[in-house]
């Protein structure tokens, strides 16, 4: 099993994370820029936070194997924050980068005005950047806030098949299909998605335009959700080729029209990293 | 006005690319030429506008690193020092890692009059072994010798090889020997392999002169 997990914080991960996720199949992720748990007061704790998704971040999953992309965005929750709103004005450097696969995530928290002015120029900053973009929907009253998600996406003239809308479950689903949209399943060590449900959806609509992910983060999650994913697939009746589809091809398909992803030619990544070819370089822990 | 040596000839990286890469490797040069302010507006997509990894025909070289050091060629054909000196730092400081090491990278070819060893410094500080190792190279020689010594050390600590190091043998001193020979003997303490480039940079401290001095 070749795994790509196109959502995962890898920031607030061990390198135990790392060994298992490589164990199980895990070769590329995507790192959304997100909230850190903690509210950020001013530019600079985001832009040192941008800087480590697109530097340490990157070369501290190299060393297990592992391509690392991110997505870059003020999120949702901060963007009400009056504070942080300065942070929409570097994007752009960021959004220029090498293994910026997306603008995200962006979206809805608490479905206030400054979040959705936020949203809309965030989506506009996709069609400028041509990249896709992607979309978390709010845990609280997911409904409506997927059902108002997909009026601006609409209105934004970005083209569905370059959204991805988050965290989606069985009420929400249909009405992101139906868009057109990319649909991404947040699988949870809890109540709110798991495996099977999964299986039980892909089995209902079929494998295209889905997205399966661990959202593993600083809170109770789980960065084996993909590889768990996979094993009830098969367990379920879907073949190899299914599994492949679902947890390796359809990431590639959605974030390779960035044009920035970082994959080996073969994907078979390297576990080392070499330096001027020869030699063995590993991370230092001291 | 500032001349920056190649990372690799052009004819080397010209063969490396394909038409469309080579025909937008022309255009970035062309634009930075013209306007070396826009360094930071080109360095950031230079890898995907023509190509990334190994060189054919060098020792190494990425093929993205030599294609930015070649960007920074071109602006500093127009800037005094300090002016690029300005502009290279605004592009680290913005750059993600691969950019960060291509402005070493352009450090290390850098005249006499450039001292960029804050930048240095910034790339030392961090455990990102490409950046330490790029750190160590010719423009290391504008360090003072404590930082000098300490990059040494990280090499050690880090394991990029020190053949990394330009200048070990002429700058390696008793200082450094000591130090080395400190990390050394917590290896060994702790029961713990000693890395073979201790030893080389133990020589590397060695005295030259035959004969043996006073104690
Ligand atoms: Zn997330």
């Amino acid at each position: 099993m070749r795994i790509f997990d196109p959502h995962i914080h890898m920031t607030s991960r061990t390198t135990d994370d790392y060994e298992a996720m490589y164990a199980g199949g895990v070769r590329a992720v995507v790192e959304p820029a997100f909230w850190l748990g903690q509210p950020r007061t001013s530019l600079g704790s985001f832009t040192d936070y941008f800087d480590a998704i697109i530097g340490w971040e990157r070369f501290r999953a190299a060393q297990f194997g592992i391509s690392h992309h991110c997505t870059i965005a003020l999120n949702p929750k901060e963007a009400n924050d009056p504070r942080c709103a300065e942070v929409l004005d570097v994007l752009p450097r960021y959004l220029a980068k090498d293994g910026v696969v997306a603008v995200g995530e962006v979206g809805f928290d608490s479905m206030t005005r400054a979040e959705e002015d936020a949203f809309v120029r965030q989506l506009e900053l996709a069609v400028e950047f041509e990249l896709p973009a992607m979309v978390h929907t709010p845990h609280r009253d997911k409904e409506q806030g997927t059902r108002r998600t997909l009026e601006l996406v609409e209105a934004s003239g970005l083209a569905p098949g370059m959204v991805v809308v988050d965290h989606l479950n069985e009420v929400t689903v249909d009405q992101v299909d139906a868009a057109g949209c990319w649909m991404g399943f947040s699988i949870y060590p809890d109540t709110k998605m798991d495996e099977h449900r999964m299986v039980a959806i892909l089995q209902r609509r079929g494998l295209d335009r889905v997205l399966v992910n661990s959202a593993a983060d600083w809170g109770r999650s789980d960065p084996m959700k993909t590889v768990r994913t996979g094993e009830a697939m098969l367990a379920a009746g879907f073949s190899d080729d299914d599994v492949d589809r679902v947890l390796w091809r359809n990431p590639v398909e959605f974030f390779g029209q960035s044009g920035r992803l970082l994959l080996d030619q073969d994907e078979a990544v390297d576990t080392t990293a070499t330096f001027e070819g020869n030699s063995v370089l590993r991370g230092s822990r001291d | 006005m500032t001349e920056i040596s190649p990372l690799a000839e052009p004819d080397t990286i010209r063969a490396a690319l394909d038409d469309a890469g080579r025909e937008r490797w022309t255009r970035m040069t062309t634009e930075v030429g013209e306007d070396p302010t826009r360094l930071g507006r080109v360095f950031p997509a230079a890898a995907r506008q023509t190509g990334r990894g190994p060189l054919p025909g060098t020792d190494g070289v990425l093929i993205e690193d030599a294609v930015r050091v070649d960007l920074v060629r071109s602006a500093a054909s127009t800037l005094d020092a300090a002016a690029l000196l300005d502009e290279l730092r605004e592009v680290y400081r913005y750059g993600d890692s691969d950019e960060k090491r291509a402005v070493l990278h352009a450090l290390n070819g850098a005249p006499a009059d450039v001292d960029g060893s804050d930048v240095l410094l910034d790339a030392l500080r961090t455990n990102d072994t490409r950046l330490v190792a790029a750190a160590m190279g010719p423009h290391s020689d504008r360090l003072d010798d404590d930082a000098w010594r300490q990059g040494v050390l990280k090499c050690l600590f880090t394991e990029v090889p020190v053949s990394a190091v330009t200048g070990l043998a002429a700058r390696a001193d008793r200082e450094l020997a000591e130090m080395v020979t400190r990390y050394q003997r917590e290896r060994e303490a702790a029961g713990r392999v000693v890395p073979p480039d201790v030893q080389v940079v133990l020589d590397a401290c060695a005295p030259t002169d035959p004969t043996p001095r006073d104690s």
